[in-house]
């Protein structure tokens, strides 16, 4: 595991950006490097924290899995919601080529 | 300085008036409007404001009177939405470009629930892209300003609503709260806000931004009011599968019981450094109000709240960073073309958020990536559930928990937006309770050495409001009996 205190890097920053799908500058780079090193660098304050035996929270209500009667009803309209897609054919939403693509 | 300025009537006094007949929904969004076109101009509360559309359904509302049917409790009563808060056929953005010009196929289940109680959607209000940010600065279409003020921002992420309700230009309104984004613009604004227990209000329809904190809840100008549309609001809801399976709790008929024998304490953690000497003045001001009323006041201690923000700074953009990657230009929202699918995904995404939402996505990839998520996120799980722990200890003593709303009055537009950090600290009094998932409120309770409007906040354990809404209420009257 990887310490808190090392400070996330320019590559590291790249790295996150291509993982989100998000491009950017090299301007954007260090002003993000920068600004998130200084976030990260206060939130390393609960690096000193003695969490031994603490359990993990999730979610503040203790939830269960969610079941309803599986009884036909009406739901959101089918062309309605295509109008809002910036591309469709033949009731589908339509997307540049997938196929060839590096994953 | 516009405080002083009529309003015309609380929520409570408009469907009165509404149901009796005295007066018409159409004069009440006549007048709301008139308003609107007064001041909107400097304040820039809404996205849009739905003129023709709440005119037809105040139409709609008299004609039911006329007929001798009753609208509802909330009868011709206009209601500002958060822009993120999905309404069928009216475009909602959430103050973002890449959902620019989208119309939701569905209403939200608030937004249903209040239609059906006779209020009136009058506008979609401003918001820090996808609720990100403490000013409303955020906004892809603009910042909003503080209508005490102009040179200073309501507060966010629900900078619109907290400013409609200042400025009178609707007098109620829903928000989101998800480190404090109801609370801290109303304490901002002068205005009643509250952050629900977590499950207490449907969040079908609600744009997601960090699911294990999200709650809706309502901006007004009265403690009564705010009651008022949390009971019509809340309630299960089988559309949300983090609904608790309760029936909203009944607030109005507890408002006036009063405070006495109540113990409440004050958050020792979040009443010295940091909050400013006219803020904490405030703070005790509430407690001897507090005491006089019959509460035993005392100084409480939850030890782990003062992780709350590095908690919060890691958990909500983790989950934000979940939330946001439907934003990939096939579905809805915004497309920028490309020869293959993941440029489009990418150059989409690149040209439709702006840079606070960039920054919140990057800094939760980070906390979830593989080396890191046990140092970050899984840490900051753990000190969730030790600010849990603490609260439950303090409300062992205490049936209630009192502290400032926010650190500071309004500041100046700009002043805080160079550094995120500075900005984040504006949410250290109110991250704890969406991380503990329980219920807080702000009630505007004078104003600080600048003039503007200064709240403090009740905390209640999950499920408290009606504790919480009694204490509200007494504060309130204080305040009416002191100006």
């Amino acid at each position: 595991m990887l310490a808190m205190s090392q400070p996330i890097s320019r590559d590291d920053v790249a790295h996150v950006a291509r993982l989100a799908r998000l491009r950017l500058t090299d301007d954007e780079l260090d002003e993000f490097t920068g600004q998130l090193a200084a976030v990260l660098a206060h939130a390393a304050d609960v690096e000193a924290l003695d969490v031994t035996g603490i359990e993990p929270t999730a979610h503040p209500m203790p939830l269960r899995n969610v079941v309803r009667a599986d009884v036909v009803r009406p739901s959101i309209d089918r062309a309605e919601v295509l109008a809002a897609a910036p591309a469709i054919e033949a009731g589908q939403f339509k997307v540049p080529s997938i196929l060839g693509e590096e994953p | 300085m516009n405080t002083t300025t009529p309003t015309p009537g609380t929520a409570a006094q408009i469907a009165d008036d509404v149901r009796r007949g005295v007066r018409s929904a159409r004069s009440v969004v006549d007048e709301h409007l008139a308003r609107i076109d007064a001041r909107e101009a400097d304040i820039h509360a809404f996205n849009l404001v739905l003129r023709t559309e709440s005119l037809a359904a105040a139409d709609a509302i008299d004609a039911k009177v006329a007929a001798g049917d009753d609208p509802g409790p909330l009868a011709g009563v206009p209601v500002a939405l958060k822009d993120n808060l999905c309404t069928h056929g009216v475009p909602t953005t959430c103050s973002s470009r890449i959902l620019e010009g989208w119309r939701p196929p569905y209403d939200a289940t608030v937004v249903d629930r209040l239609r059906r109680a006779g209020a009136i959607v009058i506008g979609k209000t401003n918001l820090d892209e996808f609720a990100m940010g403490s000013s409303t600065e955020n906004s892809a279409f603009g910042p909003t300003r503080n209508p005490h003020d102009l040179s200073r921002v309501p507060g966010g992420s629900s900078g619109g609503s907290a400013a409609a309700v200042a400025a009178g230009f609707a007098p109620v309104a829903l928000g989101s709260d998800t480190g404090g984004s109801i609370r801290q613009p109303a304490s901002l604004c002068g205005v009643v806000g509250v952050k629900p227990t977590y499950g207490a209000v449907s969040r079908y329809g609600l744009i997601a931004f960090a699911s294990s904190l999200d709650q809706i809840g309502p901006f007004s100008t009265s403690v009564h009011d705010a009651a008022i549309m949390l009971e019509i609001i809340g309630g299960h809801d089988p559309l949300d599968s983090t609904s608790i399976p309760q029936a909203a709790p009944s607030l109005v008929e507890v408002l006036g019981r009063g405070v006495d024998g109540l113990r409440i304490g004050i958050v020792a953690e979040l009443a010295g450094e940091g909050i400013a000497p006219d803020v904490l003045a405030r703070l005790h001001e509430a407690a001897r109000v507090l005491e006089k009323a019959g509460a035993t006041v005392d100084s409480a201690t939850v030890p782990a709240v003062v992780y709350g923000l590095s908690a919060y700074y890691l958990i909500a953009p983790a989950e934000a960073s979940s939330n946001l990657a439907r934003y990939d230009g096939v579905r809805y929202g915004l497309r920028v073309d490309a020869p293959s699918s993941s440029e489009m995904n990418e150059l989409s995404r690149t040209a439709g958020f702006g840079a606070e939402v960039k920054r919140r996505i990057m800094l939760g990839t980070y906390a979830l990536s593989a080396g890191y998520y046990d140092a970050y996120y899984g840490k900051a799980q753990k000190v969730r559930t030790l600010i849990i722990n603490d609260f439950a200890t303090a409300y062992r003593t205490f049936d209630l928990l009192l502290s400032p709303t926010s650190p500071t009055t309004a500041f100046a537009l700009g002043a805080k937006t160079a550094d995120p950090l500075t900005m984040y600290l504006n949410d250290i009094c109110t991250i704890p309770s969406n991380l503990a998932g329980q219920p807080a409120i702000s009630v505007p309770f004078g104003v600080g050495d600048d003039g503007l409007p200064i709240g403090v906040q009740l905390l209640a354990p999950l499920l408290g409001e009606p504790t919480m809404f009694r204490a509200a209420a007494v504060l309130e009257a204080a305040m009416s009996v002191g100006s």
